[in-house]
C-alpha cells in the first residue's frame, strides 16, 4: 500500500546522533571487534553507574550490580527467567508492551494482568494490585513511562505500590526504557522509592533516549544476588552485547546530552500538537506525560479498536495499533506513536478527521 | 525572556513560516499569546529577521562565494570594531566575524561571478587602511549551511509496525 502514514512504529524517527555512529565506526577501524566481558565493557559500566546516580539517584555498583544486555528485550527475558519458577504468578500492569506475558509464560510462570484504567490516567492503582495478589504471586512487572499509554508514575504514585510489594514480599521488575522521555517532570526510578531497591530489577537501555534501536544495547541493574542469577543466564544465552553497540552507548553517555534534549523537545511539541488535535476531532485522549505514544479512546465511534484501526488503514491510509493488542484495559483505544514528523502528524490528523466524519 | 520564549525561538529557527495557530498547538499557548510573544522578540531585536536557506547551486544562478581572511592592525581604543563595521557596510559581505588564529577577521562574500568577487577584494578590501594581509578562498561546493545539510540523504527504512 502506498502513501500510508504509519503511527504504528514504536521507535524514534531520528537517526542516531552522528558522534555516536562515528565512535562505533572508529572502534571497528581500530579492530575493536571481539567479545567483551559477560557483564559488558568496564568503561561503559563505570560511566553508566555514574550516570544513573547523578540522573536518577540510582545507586548500582559497576562491578557486580549491572549487566549490559542485547537490548532491553534480553534484559527482560533474563530477569524473568532469573526469578520465576514454574507455576509462579507474575503480575503485569496492563496495558503493556507485548513481550511481558509471553516471556513469563516461556519461563513456566503464569502471567496475571492488573488493569490500569483511564480514570487513573493509566497509572497502577494500589487497590487493583492488591486484588490480584495470591500466595503464588512472585513478582510484579511495571513499565513507566508506559508503552502504549504514555502514563507516568511519580514518587507519590509509586509509594503505595512500594508498600504493597514490600508487605507481600514480591519482587519488582521495572522496565524504564522511556525514562528520558518525560515532558512534565523528571523520571522517578522505582528502585529509589522507599525500600524497593533491594527487591527491584531495573531495566533500561539506549534505544529510545538516543535513537539507537538497531544498536541493541540495554542493561539490567539489581542487587548482587539477583544480578548474579540473571548474569548466569546471560552468559549462556548471549555471552555479551555487541561490542560496537557498547562503544556507541558509551559515547552516548559521554556526549550526546544536547542531541537527546533536542529530540525530547521535539517530541514534546509533537505531543502537544497531536493530542490537542485528537481531542479537537473528537477522539478523547488523556495527556500522555511520557514516552512517544498517544492513547485515544474510540468508545464514542461505535467501532471497536480493531475495526477502527483496520478501516482507518484501508479507507484513509493511516496505520495505528489497536489498543487491545496491549492486554487488558487497552480495548477501545488506539496506540498512535508520534515519533513521526510534524507534517505527517498534521496529515494523519486530517485523514482521521475525514474518517470520523464518514462514520 | 522565559522558557516559552526560548521554545518559540527554537521552533522559529527551524521553520519561521509556521502560523501562530500551529505554534500554539505545539506549545499549549493560545495563538494570540504566540503572536504577542513573537512581536516582543522582534521589538527587542532578539529576532533580527526571517530568512530562507537556499541551495543556490541548485537554483543555478551561477553566484560565487568566497571566504576572505584578513590580518588587521587593531586601533587604539577601538580594537577591530571600526574596521569591521566599515567592512560590513558592503553589500557583498554576507558574514563577518572576529576570530582567533592566524587571521583576525573572517569575511564571507558573494558576487555574481569570480571577476566580481576578485575585484571586490582587490579594489575595496585589500587597500583598506590597517589591513595587512588577505587570503581569499573560493567556495567550491557547500555541504551544510546554518545547520542544514544541502545534499540528498538516503531515506532509512523503518518497519511499518513495531511494538
Amino acid at each position: 500500500m502506498d502513501d500510508v502514514i504509519s503511527l504504528g512504529v514504536g521507535e524514534p524517527d531520528f537517526r542516531t546522533p552522528w558522534n555516536i555512529c562515528e565512535s562505533g565506526i572508529y572502534s571497528i577501524e581500530q579492530g575493536v571487534t571481539s567479545y567483551t566481558s559477560n557483564r559488558g565493557l568496564q568503561t561503559l559500566r563505570d560511566a553508566l553507574s555514574a550516570h544513573l546516580a547523578s540522573r536518577y539517584q540510582l545507586k548500582y555498583s559497576a562491578d557486580d550490580e549491572m549487566v549490559i544486555t542485547t537490548g532491553v528485550s534480553e534484559a527482560l527475558d533474563i530477569a524473568i527467567r532469573a526469578i520465576v519458577n514454574p507455576g509462579d504468578e507474575v503480575l503485569i500492569a496492563e496495558p503493556s508492551y507485548v513481550s511481558y506475558a509471553p516471556c513469563v509464560a516461556l519461563a513456566g510462570g503464569i502471567p496475571v494482568p492488573v488493569e490500569c484504567t483511564e480514570k487513573d490516567h493509566f497509572r497502577l492503582s494500589p487497590e487493583a494490585l492488591q486484588a490480584k495478589i495470591t500466595p503464588k504471586t512472585k513478582a510484579l512487572i511495571i513499565n513507566f513511562p508506559n508503552n502504549p499509554t504514555g502514563a507516568v508514575m511519580k514518587k507519590e504514585d509509586l509509594e503505595p505500590i512500594a508498600d504493597i510489594v514490600t508487605d507481600r514480599d514480591l519482587l519488582l521488575i521495572s522496565d524504564e526504557v522511556y525514562s528520558e522521555l518525560t515532558y512534565e517532570s523528571s523520571h522517578t526510578a522505582a528502585a529509589t522509592v522507599k525500600d524497593l531497591w533491594e527487591r527491584t530489577i531495573t531495566l533500561n537501555g539506549f534505544s529510545k533516549a538516543y535513537a539507537m534501536t538497531g544498536w541493541r544495547v540495554g542493561f539490567l541493574c539489581a542487587p548482587k544476588e539477583l544480578c548474579d542469577a540473571a548474569l548466569k543466564i546471560h552468559q549462556y544465552v548471549m555471552l555479551c552485547a555487541p561490542v560496537m553497540g557498547q562503544v556507541g552507548a558509551l559515547e552516548a553517555l559521554r556526549s550526546a546530552e544536547d542531541e537527546k534534549t533536542s529530540m525530547v523537545n521535539e517530541y514534546r511539541l509533537r505531543r502537544n500538537m497531536f493530542v490537542s488535535g485528537l481531542n479537537k476531532i473528537g477522539l478523547s485522549c488523556h495527556v500522555p506525560e511520557g514516552a512517544f505514544y498517544a492513547f485515544p479512546s474510540v468508545k464514542g465511534t461505535g467501532l471497536s479498536d480493531v475495526e477502527f484501526a483496520e478501516r482507518l488503514l484501508k479507507e484513509q491510509k493511516v496505520a495505528v495499533v489497536p489498543g487491545s493488542v496491549f492486554g487488558c484495559g487497552g480495548d477501545y483505544h488506539l496506540r498512535c506513536a508520534y515519533a513521526v514528523s510534524r507534517k505527517d502528524l498534521a496529515e494523519a490528523l486530517s485523514r482521521m478527521e475525514t474518517f470520523l466524519n464518514g462514520l | 525572556m522565559d522558557d516559552k520564549d526560548l521554545e518559540l525561538l527554537r521552533i522559529l529557527e527551524e521553520n519561521s513560516r509556521l502560523s501562530a495557530q500551529e505554534i500554539g498547538s505545539m506549545t499549549n499557548l493560545n495563538p494570540v499569546e504566540v503572536e504577542a510573544r513573537i512581536h516582543a522578540l522582534e521589538e527587542n531585536q532578539v529576532i533580527r529577521k526571517y530568512t530562507t536557506v537556499i541551495n543556490w547551486e541548485k537554483a543555478g544562478n551561477g553566484e560565487v562565494s568566497a571566504i576572505i581572511e584578513l590580518k588587521v592592525s587593531p586601533e587604539r581604543d577601538f580594537g577591530y570594531d571600526r574596521i569591521a563595521e566599515r567592512l560590513s557596510r558592503f553589500r557583498q559581505v554576507r558574514t563577518l566575524r572576529l576570530i582567533t588564529g592566524t587571521y583576525d577577521l573572517q569575511v564571507m562574500v558573494s558576487g555574481k561571478n569570480m571577476q566580481e568577487v576578485s575585484r571586490f577584494v582587490s579594489e575595496h578590501v585589500a587597500p583598506m587602511d590597517r589591513i595587512r594581509e588577505t587570503a581569499t578562498h573560493i567556495v567550491m561546493k557547500s555541504y551544510k549551511e546554518n545547520g542544514n545539510t544541502l545534499f540528498e540523504q538516503q531515506e532509512t527504512e523503518r518497519l511499518p509496525y513495531s511494538f
